[in-house]
């Protein structure tokens, strides 16, 4: 029982949420990774030494330098430089703030249609839910990746490759996003089932409610946890379609690193030496994933309750 | 003067594989104002249904077949759902079964019952919570400037049905119908909230419809009463005469199987056999498997209504004992 004050801050801290982050190492390690990553994508005009968007900072004749504990490397390129002349620790920087913009952008969008589709085909029942659901199916039988490819070379194609660029990054949050809300909608139709069969489901409509009303202000709160599991699992799963198919040459334009593109920009030297254009950005990857995919297990184990409890 | 609410021979149907079922079978009775009814039967014999069915929120495969249920003259079964919105909540409240899921578990007692009250009118936030307020005072929850805040799950049972009750009378309504208000609350409790359903009642002058299994309940709170077997009222009429002397066999056995009737260390009365399903239902009088006083006519014919004394009963066996009476009547006058 709360007797103090009961500020958000002190609920939040008496929560089963907090006691159990403070008692998982992993979480924390987690965590604390995440949040410096995002740090310093988000500081990354700051804290980066170079601006690889600007192309009067960038000199080919620093190309392909090693990183600064290897023979041969300048002091002012830590982690070595790429191709084209370009800081290797600034290219990430700034691929890992468009990397991590794409894979929330993505996941926002994803949560958005999947909640408002989920949230219909489970209340309405009947016809609704069966379109919906059926759309849904149709699309999860595509691969997500095909459907992305599909899309991001027709986009491509018709707006040419210049334009392309310059939308890239929306381009790509809304490919990722169309392209997995079923996911999601699969999720909440579920947990809005179960939901709206209990009594305060019933006791708000006898309150004269609307039906709108009763969906997102009633049901919607009660659904919220595995959403929350799944929004950051998927946040994960975003990043690594945007950086496949930057991979595949469909993402983001080699002048505006991700990581998915610094990773295909270096394929090509990997067996001329310069094994750090790809290595570094990849590595990158692997650790923000990871911390990603880390953080939802441990929610998951959180929020479910059949879980914790026994 | 028109009663409140006066429901006329409402029927009410759930469409299933194979045809209809009748869950209600023409359903008449009125509620005055400030009056209080209750509603008794065992278990399927159409209670809860007549209870939802006054606010049309039977669930999807039921649907209101014929009837009226005229509430301040206007009918609610063909009422627009948007009217009918209006009514939900704000002149007709329910309180349910299971204080524990009736309040929703996210959202704390202060936004739910400011909530409720934005639905209906045009007032302030800060306005809004001075009336739940005042409400949760009514209902003798302690602190409750401290229980607007908290969720329901901080809340005791009967704590939490006490909230129900304070979130039922929030708008003034006009009825309350109560289902079953106290069935998940532990004994001692039970009578708290029923003297305190009572006397808010009272006070406020709402009309409450009481649905529940207790007989003793109903006898210490209702002025009137309905018995309902297999989707029929078979016996309606002030309160007090209908337990003193009960004239539908079914209601007698009712009556026959309360704890206090019968004698330490016997076995309890049972009425034998059990609410026949709505699939099959009896020809005749639905209760003449069950019946004792059973002829070939109960199985015959559907009996009809009979008044005895301010009471209504149906019942073949009832008929003849009142006529035979007059009878005796006529030829000792």
């Amino acid at each position: 029982m709360s007797t103090a004050t009961a500020s958000p801050w002190n609920r939040f801290r008496e929560s089963f949420l907090w006691y159990s982050f403070k008692r998982d190492k992993i979480a924390i390690v987690s965590f604390v990774v995440f949040v410096l990553i995002v740090a310093a994508g988000y500081l990354a005009p700051w804290l980066a030494p170079q601006n690889p968007y600007d192309l009067a900072q960038i000199n080919i004749m620093n190309s392909e330098l090693p990183p600064i504990w290897m023979e041969g490397a300048d002091p002012a390129f830590p982690l070595g430089t790429d191709a084209q002349g370009r800081d290797l620790l600034s290219t990430i920087l700034y691929g890992t703030r468009v990397s991590l913009l794409i894979g929330f952008g993505a996941v926002l969008l994803q949560s958005l249609l999947g909640i408002l589709f989920g949230l219909l085909a489970g209340y309405m029942g009947g016809r609704v839910d069966s379109i919906l659901m059926r759309v849904a199916d149709v699309q999860l039988s595509f691969s997500t990746l095909m459907v992305a490819i599909i899309v991001g070379a027709v986009f491509k194609a018709s707006f040419g490759n210049l334009m392309f660029g310059e939308i890239a990054v929306y381009m790509l949050i809304l490919i990722i996003g169309v392209a997995e809300w079923p996911q999601i909608a699969r999720t909440v139709r579920a947990s809005v089932l179960a939901e709206k069969k209990k009594e305060y489901v019933e006791a708000a409509r006898v309150m004269g409610f609307r039906t709108n009303r009763i969906m997102f202000r009633h049901i919607l709160p009660n659904t919220l946890s595995p959403i929350f599991v799944i929004g950051t699992v998927q946040i994960a799963n975003a990043i690594i379609s945007e950086a496949a198919l930057s991979f595949l040459g469909l993402g983001m334009p080699e002048t505006q690193p991700s990581l998915g593109s610094l990773i295909k920009s270096g394929f090509d030297y990997i067996q001329s030496g310069s094994w750090w254009i790809t290595l570094i950005p990849g590595l990158m990857l692997v650790v923000l994933v990871l911390v990603i995919n880390l953080l939802g297990d441990w929610l998951r184990d959180v929020m479910n309750p059949r879980l914790y409890k026994g | 003067m028109a009663p409140l609410l006066d429901v006329k021979n409402l029927d009410v149907r759930f469409a299933v594989r194979g045809g209809d079922l009748t869950a209600l079978r023409g359903i008449s009775f009125s509620l005055d104002k400030g009056e209080r009814l209750g509603l008794v039967g065992e278990s399927g014999a159409g209670k809860s249904v007549a209870a939802f069915s006054i606010l049309r929120l039977i669930a999807q495969p039921g649907y209101i077949a014929g009837g009226e249920v005229l509430f301040e003259g206007r009918n609610l079964a063909t009422m627009s759902e948007k009217e009918l919105r209006r009514i939900r909540g704000n002149r007709i409240a329910m309180i349910f079964q299971d204080p524990m899921m009736t309040l929703n578990p996210v959202l704390t007692i202060g936004t739910q019952m400011v909530e409720a009250l934005k639905a209906h009118r045009r007032i302030s936030t800060r306005a809004a919570r001075e009336i739940a307020l005042n409400k949760l005072q009514k209902v003798y929850i302690p602190s409750p400037e401290k229980r607007l805040d908290q969720y329901p799950h901080e809340l005791s049972g009967g704590m939490r049905q006490r909230v129900i009750i304070a979130i039922a009378l929030l708008l003034d309504p006009e009825i309350i119908i109560a289902d079953e208000p106290t069935t998940a609350l532990d004994v001692t409790i039970q009578a708290e909230i029923m003297a305190l359903l009572l006397e808010l009642c009272e006070q406020e002058n709402v009309a409450l419809m009481l649905i529940t299994h207790d007989l003793g309940v109903v006898s210490q709170v209702t002025q009137r009463m309905l018995v309902m077997y297999s989707g029929r009222i078979i016996e309606q009429g002030p309160t007090r005469e209908i337990i003193n002397d009960a004239q539908h066999p079914y209601t007698q056995g009712l009556i026959n199987a309360l704890p206090q009737m019968g004698e330490p260390g016997r076995r309890l009365y049972q009425i034998p056999g059990s609410m026949p399903s709505l699939k099959n239902v009896p020809s005749g009088c639905p209760f003449h498997p069950r019946c004792q006083y059973a002829t070939g006519l109960c199985s015959q014919e559907m009996p009809e209504y009979v008044r005895s004394g301010n009471v209504d009963v149906a019942c073949h066996e009832v008929r003849k004992l009142i006529d035979e009476e007059k009878q005796l009547q006529e030829m000792s006058s």
